[in-house]
């Protein structure tokens, strides 16, 4: 199939290229470099490519690449680094919720999800969230109590109103190319959260 | 088995430690967590191209053509290998130089097949090409001619004569016969003799990461292999299957994502390095997930009878147990799986007289081969439901005929090995059914039942395979620590635990350690990450050598404070005085010293396990395993007699560990093993029909999710007399092993009537409810 122009902003970074139309999300975003998305199934049985689409935590893999232009493209790496982890990634390393990592990607993108937008959820619903994530490795309590420990850190900086995606892209919408240092999508990290307002 | 208060645990002292037993953030942790760690699918490189696999479509044929011309002239294939092109080249997974033993008897699995092929999905040809798309395309202009040839799908028929044979002379993968005491003698003396069979299905491992690797030749000609494995080791297949050298062939493993047994077999390891030398060109194969389900190992299904004599009193007077197992289309590890099911196969219980007869058989289906606990779940499905029968038979509570035979500390498996280490079985089984609180009360279609199982589980290799590990530990000059390990990390800490070893012994705080690990050609060899034994194997070796390079640290340390040696004490990257902790050297300022004085700062250590010889071929008599871990799980389920549903209520699960390395860690295995035999019990089947996998993907075969269970409740237990460092144990097989029987005598529990075969589908419910009802049951 012949490719066609496609934009995409990932993690606050514009990247023009070309794809076929029948490019998944998935295939594009890690073919960009991208690893952190994962290919665990390629048919939205797993979770392991979930990403945020304008803050909804998707399966990249049921998306085609150019049906993503246009939106704000979310990755895990694009809510903290080594250096500056978001408080979701430091819950998930610090409860034991990360065996062999290859669903937690999409774990803590689904965990993005369900806590912008019900900061503190019942067991149920953390599990309900969760359920279109598969884990082999851990089952399941120990990431439930990271996502639980996420919660209460994310409340305890919620005086903060910047934690959702979509004021957080505003504040890095100035320009067509981002320095990768520039990741600062959905971060409520802590005291910082206070200053992307 | 409502009320059980726990008697408390026997006296044990620990040694006080700083940083072992923590439930410390895993050194591999962040990494994963912001999605740095790279694994091997995510690897590229200049002029890469990309292989696919073409399969067999039919469960047993003779190939009568093979036409690749078409695919190789299509502009953009760089390559396509059929069985001719690597003639003789076998798939082997014996672990040359590890267990020092003759391939089996001509049976190996080709590379890719030349005259026939026995199972749908076996490698024919190989097709390289410049993308996945154009790999595809080359693969659909492979034209192939089969003629089909008879088939056999179960193994007992297979064993029938006049059946299909995969592999002259006959079927027959491997056999063993255990005879142990006199067994005509422990039966007579029975007052009941109490008879079952037990049956376990195919299991998937659905590890989330398929397999994937990327190999190149380097500016040497050395092969260069980039894999997730759990063993580095096969460098020396892959070298054997290219008539290379050993030095020629370099496996640098990743991050697993998971790997549970099925990254213990050779997967793309050899496909690729044909192709690499091939071309000269980087190459990556890549499974698609359908791929990873159809042409990778499963679980064995096995066909357990028991035939137990029993006394009045409930004490087990004699056991004979029979086995048949699934091997298919190839052996793989098949003949040690049996063996540990084999020596296995009488669970934790004190038995004097025992005949086990085991065999494997070939069929044309899926091969089996290593899957956590290897043998061991299906050992213990047998004998854990085996004795919840016989309880009832006995009008016994299930715990009480258990304690009347669990093994004591010198008693003997029926190979008549003796454990060496505590066996807590009773600690651990009264803790986990003390966990579930109250029983919760039947009402209207939900019937409560409660289960419990009690399991021994092996750790460490088979002793007469002459298991080795090694490992480096360095101290550089700024007082931080390095250490170098071949310990591939598929997930459950391997790496983390070296490292809190090393930390503990050379007194720093775990984030001043960094581990290289899983290089078949820089870090020293350490073996598989199978069998449960990085932590005690390589932990062995990590405190081997930290313990060498603390001494050197410590004496002259103690020089310089002119105090004894027995005095000074490493904590917090400083040498202390220990009851002066005010008088100290920085780690730092004490390796600079060592270093300009030409005290050696590192240490490179070998851990031998216990060599033994085979067992007796007459009786198979004999030590298998350095030792065991014993562990209990009890469950509390529902089950709905209207729909069939079975809701997992309640969970508790309890293992000795020796000594917990990482808390959290051992939390997780527990709790992870534990969800992986729940799935055993209640949903897991890869199907197959006439050869056929009819569970192509995880739309078909389902795991557990999130919504699926309630967390297990983890009771860890440390009875510190492993011969892992620190006393510990192994837990990773061990914490699947007792979830499943928990969970099929909880359901039995709850219906007054067994299901044989597992899993515990909603067919096979209503079927049993059917069956209760007749029987007046409900």
């Amino acid at each position: 199939m012949e490719a066609r122009p496609v934009t995409l902003r990932v993690n606050g970074r514009t990247h023009d290229v070309a794809l076929a139309p029948n490019t998944t999300l998935l295939e594009a975003l890690r073919d960009l470099g991208y690893t952190d998305v994962k290919s665990g199934c390629e048919k939205g049985d797993c979770g392991a490519c979930a990403v945020l689409l304008d803050g909804v935590a998707v399966n990249s893999c049921l998306v085609l690449a150019w049906q993503a232009e246009g939106a704000e493209i979310v990755t895990n790496s694009g809510l903290g680094t080594i250096e500056k982890p978001h408080p979701i990634q430091e819950a998930f390393a610090d409860t034991g919720a990360i065996q062999c990592g290859f669903c937690t990607s999409g774990m803590i993108v689904a965990t993005k999800a369900l806590l912008d937008g019900n900061p503190d959820p019942t067991e149920d619903e953390i599990r309900e969230a969760l359920s279109g994530n598969l884990c082999r490795c851990t089952g399941y309590g120990q990431i439930v109590e990271a996502v639980r420990v996420a919660a209460e850190l994310l409340r305890r900086s919620s005086s903060s109103p910047a934690s959702s995606l979509a004021e957080a892209t505003s504040a890095s919408e100035d320009g067509r190319e981002h320095d990768h240092e520039d990741r600062v999508l959905g971060s409520g990290d802590g005291a910082e959260a206070g200053d992307d307002t | 088995m409502n009320h059980v208060e726990p008697k408390p645990l026997p006296e044990v002292k620990l040694p006080p430690l700083k940083q072992v037993g923590k439930p410390l953030r895993r050194v591999d942790a962040l990494g994963k967590a912001v999605g740095a760690t790279v694994y091997a699918a995510d690897f590229t490189m200049p002029r890469m191209l990309h292989a696919k696999v073409f399969r067999s479509d039919r469960p047993h044929a003779r190939i009568v053509q093979l036409g690749v011309s078409k695919a190789r002239a299509l502009t953009g294939v760089a390559c396509v290998l059929t069985g001719e092109d690597v003639r003789g080249a076998k798939l082997t997974t014996d672990m040359p130089g590890q267990t020092g033993r003759a391939a089996r008897a001509g049976s190996d699995a080709p590379v890719l097949a030349l005259e026939a092929v026995r199972y749908v999905g076996e490698p024919i040809a190989l097709v390289a090409a410049e993308t996945v798309a154009l790999a595809e395309e080359a693969l659909g202009r492979i034209e192939i001619e089969y003629e089909n040839l008879p088939a056999v799908f179960d193994p007992e028929e297979a064993m029938v004569p006049g059946a299909p044979i995969l592999f002259e002379p006959d079927n027959v993968v491997s056999r063993y016969t255990i005879r142990k005491g006199d067994l005509e003698a422990g039966m007579a003396e029975a007052d009941l003799v109490v008879e079952n069979s037990f049956r376990t299905p195919f299991v998937e491992h659905a590890y989330l990461e398929p397999d994937a690797g990327v190999a190149w030749v380097d500016e040497q000609g050395v092969i260069n292999i980039r894999v997730a494995t759990q063993v580095v080791e096969h460098f020396r297949s892959v070298a054997r299957a290219l008539g290379v050298p050993e030095n020629r062939i370099r496996v640098r493993g990743t991050m697993v994502g998971g790997g549970f047994g099925s990254k213990e077999d050779v997967t793309v390891e050899i496909f690729l390095a044909f192709l690499a030398r091939e071309t000269g060109r980087p190459v990556k194969l890549v499974y698609t997930r359908e791929e990873a389900f159809l042409a990778t190992s499963k679980r064995h299904p096995f066909t357990i009878t028991h035939r137990t004599g029993v006394k009045r009193d409930g004490r087990i007077t004699a056991s004979r147990i029979e086995m048949v197992a699934d091997s298919g289309a190839y052996p793989y590890l098949t003949p040690y799986v049996l063996l540990y099911a084999t020596g296995m196969a009488t669970g934790p219980y004190r038995i004097d007289n025992v005949h086990v007869d085991s065999v494997a058989a070939a069929t044309n289906q899926t091969f089996t081969s290593a899957f956590r606990g290897f043998g061991g779940p299906q050992a213990a499905l047998g004998y854990e439901q085996q004795m919840d029968e016989i309880a009832k038979a006995l009008d016994m509570d299930p715990l009480e005929f258990r304690r009347a035979n669990y093994m004591k500390t010198g008693d003997t498996t029926c190979t008549g090995q003796a454990v060496t280490s505590a066996v807590w079985s009773e600690e651990c089984a009264t803790r986990a059914l003390h966990a579930l609180g109250d029983r919760t009360p039947s009402t209207g279609t939900k019937r409560i039942g409660r289960g419990l199982a009690s399991t021994f589980q092996s750790y460490g290799r088979i002793t007469w395979f002459h298991d080795t590990s090694r490992a480096w530990v360095g101290v550089e000059q700024d007082g931080t620590v390095v250490v170098r390990c071949g310990v591939p990390d598929i997930g459950a800490g391997q790496s983390n635990s070296l490292c809190q070893i090393a930390a503990e012994i050379l007194g720093v705080p775990l984030d001043r350690v960094t581990i290289y690990a899983t290089d078949s050609a820089v870090t020293p060899l350490a073996g598989t990450s199978t069998a449960t034994r990085q932590l005690y194997m390589s932990g062995n070796a990590v405190s081997s050598a930290a313990s060498a390079v603390r001494t050197r640290l410590v004496r002259r340390a103690a020089e310089a404070m002119g105090v004894r040696e027995e005095d000074v004490d490493l904590a917090n990257s400083r040498a202390f005085v220990s009851k002066e902790p005010d008088r100290f050297i920085e780690l730092a300022e004490l390796a600079k010293r060592c270093a300009a004085e030409g005290i050696e700062l590192s240490e490179l250590a070998q851990f031998n396990a216990p060599f033994t010889d085979g067992l007796d071929p007459e009786t198979g008599q004999g030590d298998i395993w350095p030792d065991f871990t014993f562990g209990a799980v009890a469950v509390e389920v529902a089950v709905d007699i209207e729909t069939g549903g079975i809701e997992l209520l309640k969970c508790a699960a309890c293992h000795d560990v020796g000594r917990a390395i990482n808390s959290a860690a051992v939390r997780g295995q527990i709790a992870g093993g534990t969800a992986q035999g729940l799935g055993y019990a209640l949903m897991e089947e890869f199907a197959l029909e006439d050869g056929r996998v009819v569970t192509p993907s995880f739309a078909e075969y389902l795991i557990p999710t999130s919504a699926d269970y309630p967390a297990a409740d983890v009771i860890v237990l440390e009875s510190g007399t492993g011969i892992g460092p620190f006393g510990a144990k192994g837990i990773g097989e061990p914490a699947l092993t007792p979830a499943a029987p928990a969970v099929a005598n909880a359901f039995a529990d709850a219906l007054g009537v067994r299901i044989h075969e597992l899993p515990l589908t909603p067919e096979r419910v209503i079927e049993a409810v059917d069956e209760a009802r007749g029987k007046g049951l409900l």
